[in-house]
């Protein structure tokens, strides 16, 4: 148990709702499992998380071919085999080709760190049941010299989680959970204030009007997110493009620097369709 | 209070496992969530529920079940919840008082005290002296305690009116009809079952190391077959008629299962199943496939998945002869047995929404001949037809329908 508590931090807003359920995990040490849109912050949390209460942070960014054993362990056999070929002294020592892995470095850390396990859903279906009792007894055995780990702290565990994969139930009964939603224009609205503090107001207010019109145009392939705004913004800045030249935007004309909110070509054309229609309707 | 409200989520289908149960005990114990009913439901909502389709319900379980605990809490706090309270105690009570208060019976007595108090206060609320003086730092405006147990409001800044449970933001999510590929896909990915079958031509490296290994560092290497997905399926698809609604969704459902299946055989038909299908759709009439044909040349292993309304005159279904297209000497129903015979782990998939089904006899015809494994065409009709293609459909003997001749 740990008396931390984490409430956002200057560069970091959090929702009352996101930091229940992250301070219910610090509490009892059970994992946080944080889902949403791509861009909404989930990765991020971690790393603040760890700022804020000033402890170590352990990424471990999963692929689809990452295997539950590599958060544990490696056992290097090529590197083995190599050297006892080449007759080297080392191989007698099969520690020598043991590899750390995130979960362990974590497990030895000597104050309580911050382990984030991202995109979880990215892996194998059957991934998280292989961490289930690694992160409920916080130990594991290496086989290849029979030593047992055991986590000095238990480790703050955040997991991401894009939904492309259901996640096992057993896995998530251990978890807290929480969804974080797309801001509304309010959070938004703070969450700007923190990344570009002085930012105009007219300016801040036009690009959230535009913003959220870009992301309310219906069929897009993706919807721009929180990330994709806060780069648009900074384009904006860095072109000091004048409140003004926004509103135009109103009225579904393209906005300015667009490259930065759609990713896609089908989403700039439809868009310059819609403003194209628009433009034919309002005359 | 918290057991009932376990049962009751139960009930409304949420599967709340008593692990969970156990970790909001524990939480509540630790003291993670303190006195405020916005903060139990943060709490409860991130222990008790894994995904965000069900936020939904579970709101609506929240609010059904906290409304009846708020009416228990009436005898005891006279309509003043316990949480505010505390709140207020600091800004009504004045130090003296409260010290007073303390050495006459601890808190109990303060929380009476301070209930007298208020209900002096709600005596006189319209005439505006205390109450309203206090509106700078009452949390709820001048509008007062309202009986109902709408919103108290917590700490300042906190302005919204309504209980976040109430505004049900996550109604949008449940469950939704619209599926794109991808999400069929995932879905379609559970039936993967995967088997290393046919030549062996890749390396198997832990293999060749555990063999080198034991062969004293001299290599031996080993070889094994590919992995793949073995499952095969069979996809029997309506078109025309009333299946053009839906078209989007098949098309997507079709193109998912191409993709995501390497055995994928797939049939048109119309309306129902008859003696014959076909691949094309251009030359539906030229190159028929007898249905026969089709059983003989996949075998058992194959799982059968139908896609169709099942919307027709049930004349289409039971009589000979009553396909709308050409004179069957069979009832379709003749026809769907023995295919099911032929391919026990079968489903039929309706695009239409289930609500609906009743009204149509064709489409409980159906379903009674599908074993009741037929599932509407969204992503939870999907989850659930992977289950019934686990098991086997018990085929009850049609009155009347010998084996088709060989």
């Amino acid at each position: 148990m740990s008396s931390a508590r984490f409430e956002g931090t200057e560069r970091y807003v959090a929702t009352e709702d996101l930091m229940m359920a992250v301070n219910a995990g610090i509490t009892l040490g059970r994992p946080v499992l944080v889902k949403g849109e791509p861009g909404t912050g989930k990765t991020q949390l971690a790393e603040e998380v760890a700022k804020s209460l000033g402890r170590p942070l352990f990424e471990w960014h999963i692929k689809s071919t990452t295997k539950a054993q590599q958060g544990l362990y490696e056992y290097d056999a090529v590197a083995r085999l190599r050297d006892s070929q080449l007759g080297d002294d080392r191989v007698k020592d099969i520690g020598n080709y043991i590899r750390k892995g995130r979960i362990w470095e974590a497990f030895i850390s000597e104050v309580q760190p911050v382990l984030l396990i991202d995109e979880i859903d990215k892996a194998d279906i059957e991934f998280p049941n292989d961490l289930l009792r690694e992160l409920d007894q916080m130990e594991f055995t290496v086989y290849e010299t029979g030593e047992t780990v055991r986590a000095h702290h238990r480790p703050i565990i955040i997991i991401t989680s894009n939904n492309e994969k259901e996640l096992p139930d057993a896995f998530l009964r251990r978890c807290f959970f929480h969804y974080i939603r797309f801001p509304d224009a309010e959070t938004m609205q703070s969450i700007v204030e923190v990344h570009f503090p002085g930012l105009k107001q007219a300016l801040l207010r036009e690009a959230l009007n535009a913003f959220y019109q870009v992301r309310e145009v219906p069929g897009l392939k993706k919807k721009p997110s929180t990330s994709e705004l806060l780069d648009w913004l900074k384009l904006l800045l860095a072109e000091d493009i004048p409140a003004e030249a926004l509103r135009a935007s109103d009225k579904r004309a393209i906005p300015p620097l667009y490259g930065a909110l759609l990713k896609n070509e089908q989403d700039v054309h439809l868009f310059e369709q819609l403003a194209f229609m628009h433009r034919r309707n309002a005359r | 209070m918290l057991a009932e409200f376990f049962f009751l989520l139960r009930k409304a289908g949420l599967r709340v496992s008593i692990t969970e149960y156990l970790t909001l005990l524990e939480a509540l114990q630790a003291r993670v969530a303190s006195v405020s009913v916005d903060e139990f439901y943060y709490l409860a909502r991130a222990t008790l529920i894994k995904d965000e389709a069900l936020f939904d319900r579970f709101d609506q379980v929240f609010a059904a079940h906290f409304k009846g605990i708020e009416q228990l809490f009436k005898a005891f706090s006279a309509e003043v919840p316990e949480e505010w309270l505390r709140r207020q105690a600091e800004l009504l009570l004045s130090e003296e008082e409260r010290r007073k208060i303390e050495s006459l019976g601890g808190f109990e007595a303060l929380m009476e005290a301070l209930q007298q108090r208020l209900r002096e206060q709600d005596g006189q609320h319209h005439g505006g002296n205390k109450w309203i003086g206090t509106g700078g730092t009452s949390p709820f405006g001048h509008s007062g305690f309202n009986p109902e147990g709408v919103r108290i409001g917590g700490k300042g800044g906190n302005r919204r009116a309504v209980k976040v449970w109430e505004k049900r933001e996550y109604r949008n999510l449940d469950d939704s009809v619209q599926i794109g590929t991808r999400n069929i896909k995932l879905a379609l990915r559970r039936l993967r079952r995967f088997a290393r079958e046919g030549a062996a031509d890749q390396l198997d490296l832990p293999g060749t190391i555990e063999s080198t290994a034991k062969n004293a560092g001299l290599l031996d290497i080993r070889m094994q077959p590919e992995r793949h997905n073995a499952v095969k399926v069979l996809l029997f698809l309506d078109v025309g008629g009333s299946m053009d609604d839906h078209v989007r969704v098949c098309e997507e459902m079709f193109s998912a299962a191409r993709a995501e299946f390497k055995h994928l055989e797939y049939y048109y038909f119309h309306n129902f199943i008859y003696e014959s299908v076909w691949k094309d759709n251009r030359r539906r009439h030229a190159e028929r496939i007898p249905l026969t044909e089709v059983m003989r040349r996949y075998g058992p292993d194959y799982r059968l998945i139908i896609v169709g309304d099942a919307t027709m005159s049930p004349y289409e279904i039971s009589y000979p002869g009553g396909s709308v297209e050409h004179w069957n000497d069979e009832p379709g129903q003749v026809w769907l047995n023995r295919l099911l015979r032929a391919y026990p782990h079968a489903v039929w998939l309706n695009p239409e929404p289930e609500q609906r089904w009743s009204y149509t006899p064709s489409v409980q015809m159906t379903r009674e001949l599908m074993d009741d494994r037929m599932y509407p065409l969204s992503l939870r009709g999907l989850d659930e037809s992977i289950q019934g293609l686990r098991r086997p459909v018990a085929v009850a003997p049609l009155a009347g329908a010998p084996e088709p001749a060989p």
